[in-house]
């Protein structure tokens, strides 16, 4: 099981950096989308995985899922969520007012050098 | 607990749901935004007294013991870090009350300034890692309205910079939180700090703790990661670019100073490396500085170099250079706060931020020419504003600890700091006006904006001549940094009962 945690972050991740260098919005959003996915799953990861565990201590003690990471995941995706929501309502203005879909850090910067020229 | 330890927080918020409930009434939103911003700033003061004599405010955020809970503390940096955040709060309100353009994007902006207000004081406040990052992530969302308030496509381009760069280095932080809970079993700053300091900290958490310390730089914009800082600030409204480049970088710092210390308190590997990238981002924060003609580009370029100073000193741990740090920390926010207003009142006296469409300024509004000099010269190190006291403990430390050549930098950034201040006071305020004088139109509404300025400049002035009790203040919480016992006090409290 440890394996396929692994890679599935590590595809995750692979497939978010690529679609973030295309540097246009939207592959942008699902790449930001994606590695979100990939920290979240890292994050429950990092408790340790565990199978058919109660995520509570026993009064016997035995085997339990560490609760921490859960309730990290659950911050985390709450607030991942709201972020992505932020993200796409940023990115359609901009589509909508500049025409393109381009994220890149000179065009931002020369734009006023070519409304002067 | 002490209600005072979560005011900081607690006042923004409710101010914040006080704006939301009131949003049809433009007039009642902006009262109730300057007296929550004035109550933040009595919060500040209260604390930084309690802090100046020598009280540690901490707690157990809902009565959970530590290391479980949260734990809150605020000790002389946070404290001092609260205060000025509710200085810069109060001026960036004051400063936005004047009504230019929409008035909707005058009332949002009203709503999110405290929603970003309390995400900064909450990151100011804590010492729970992951709780770190979720005031990051309340200070982003609040960036990220705010930068794009206006709207327009050069804004809308810029932001779209800012927010995937700062949603990728909070991304970084989160995973840097997991490794450290993998490796470490424990998130309280504290606790972390004990397991460091003794030397018990395996590899695997200090790698975690060193991509951290990485996603903090993205913030705090330091070389190699500054690139999205000058890319992106100098496209906001100007009150909101003023309150970025006073604080928002500096959160990055602030986190950075807070877990170097805690964690590394000797000098070691980790402070090496930050004594390079302090000398690279002064370096290349200053000349990057010398090729822009936009008045904000140019200083958005000066935050970063200015940020390397803040990191020189934490690099060089002795107790001397983290006080010139904080030292440095409060005088920066405020001097550069305040030039980014004056930048935004001169660009609208003359109609541009291109240096090439300026002048005249000093012919026809001499006061402002006056207000500019004085955080221009602060910014450079004049001797007595407040930048020389901090560049000059600074200086002094590297010498005494052998570091001659890092002072040489921190000197010669100073100087091509004083020559880029000097090329936007001859473009903007001595040359006379492309346009002739009668191009200079005069403000409307902008009486707060001129109480603003003029407070923050007679603070520089204030701190520059009052420097030995501010400095005494840094030198104390320099050693609160090194002996953080309050965070291992709010520890005890869990382990006998």
């Amino acid at each position: 099981m440890e394996f396929l945690v692994a890679s599935a972050i590590a595809v995750m991740t692979a497939a978010g950096v690529y679609l973030l260098l295309r540097l246009r919005t939207f592959p942008v959003v699902l790449g930001l989308g994606l590695l979100t996915y990939a920290v979240n799953v890292f994050l429950f990861a990092t408790g340790r995985l565990v199978v058919h565990a109660p995520a509570v201590i026993g009064a016997a003690g035995g085997t339990y899922a560490d609760p921490l990471p859960q309730a990290l995941v659950l911050t985390a995706i709450v607030i991942s969520f709201g972020m992505t929501a932020v993200i796409v309502v940023m990115a359609l203005r901009a589509w909508f007012e500049c025409g393109s879909d381009q994220i890149d850090l000179h065009e931002g910067g020369d734009a006023p050098l070519r409304e002067r020229e | 607990m002490n209600a005072l330890v979560v005011a900081p927080v607690a006042v923004p918020l409710i101010t914040l749901i006080l704006c939301i409930l009131l949003r049809p009434r433009h007039r009642l939103v902006a009262t109730v935004s300057v007296a929550g911003a004035m109550a933040l700033l009595l919060v500040g003061l209260q604390v930084l007294a309690l802090a100046a004599g020598d009280v540690v405010l901490a707690g157990q955020l809902g009565g959970w013991q530590a290391p479980f809970g949260i734990t809150v503390v605020i000790d002389r940096l946070g404290a001092a870090m609260v205060a000025i955040t509710g200085v810069i709060g109060l001026g960036t309100v004051l400063y936005g009350l004047a009504r230019e353009g929409d008035p909707a994007v005058a009332r949002d902006f009203h709503l999110f300034i405290h929603g970003l207000l309390a995400g900064v004081c909450g990151a100011f406040i804590t010492a729970d890692v992951f709780n770190l990052y979720v005031w990051f992530e309340v200070l982003l969302i609040g960036s990220f309205a705010l930068i794009a308030l206006g709207g327009g496509k050069r804004r809308l381009a810029g932001t779209l910079t800012y927010l995937v760069l700062n949603l990728l280095a909070t991304l970084l932080f989160l995973l840097a939180a997991g490794l450290v809970y993998g490796s470490t079993g424990t998130l309280n700053m504290g606790e972390l700090a004990l397991l460091f300091r003794a030397g018990e900290a395996s590899s695997a958490a200090t790698l975690a703790v060193v991509l951290m310390l990485l996603s903090f730089s993205i913030k705090a914009a330091l070389f190699p990661v500054f690139g999205w800082l000058p890319a992106s600030y100098h496209v906001a409204w100007t009150p909101v670019s003023a309150l970025f480049a006073g604080l928002l970088t500096k959160v990055g710092v602030y986190a950075l100073i807070r877990i170097v210390t805690l964690l590394w308190p000797e000098y070691g590997a980790v402070h090496e490396v930050l004594l390079w990238v302090a000398c690279a981002t002064m370096l290349v924060g200053v000349l990057g500085a010398a090729a822009q003609t936009e008045v904000r580009r140019i200083l958005s370029f000066h935050i970063v170099s200015q940020v390397g100073y803040m990191i020189l000193g934490l690099a060089l741990a002795a107790p001397l250079a983290i006080a010139g740090a904080v030292f440095y920390l409060i005088h920066h926010i405020i001097v550069k706060a305040n030039l980014f207003f004056i930048g935004g009142l001169a660009a609208r006296l003359t109609g541009s931020e291109r240096l090439a469409a300026m002048g005249g300024l000093y012919a026809k509004v001499p006061l402002l020419a006056l207000l500019f000099a004085i955080p221009a010269l602060s910014l450079a190190g004049i001797p007595p504003l407040s930048g020389f006291w901090a560049k000059f403990a600074l200086v002094k430390a590297s010498l005494a600890d052998g570091f001659w050549w890092a002072a040489g930098v921190a000197l010669l950034t100073g100087i091509f700091t004083l020559l880029s201040m000097s090329k936007i006071w001859n473009e903007a305020f001595l040359k006379a006006h492309p346009q002739g004088e009668a191009a200079i139109r005069p403000l409307r509404d902008a009486r707060w904006a001129w109480v603003t300025v003029t407070a923050l400049a007679a603070m520089t002035v204030a701190i520059g001549f009052g420097a030995g009790p501010v400095m005494d203040y840094a030198i104390a919480a320099a050693a609160q940094l090194a002996e953080p016992t309050a965070y291992f006090r709010a520890l005890d409290g869990a382990g006998g009962q």
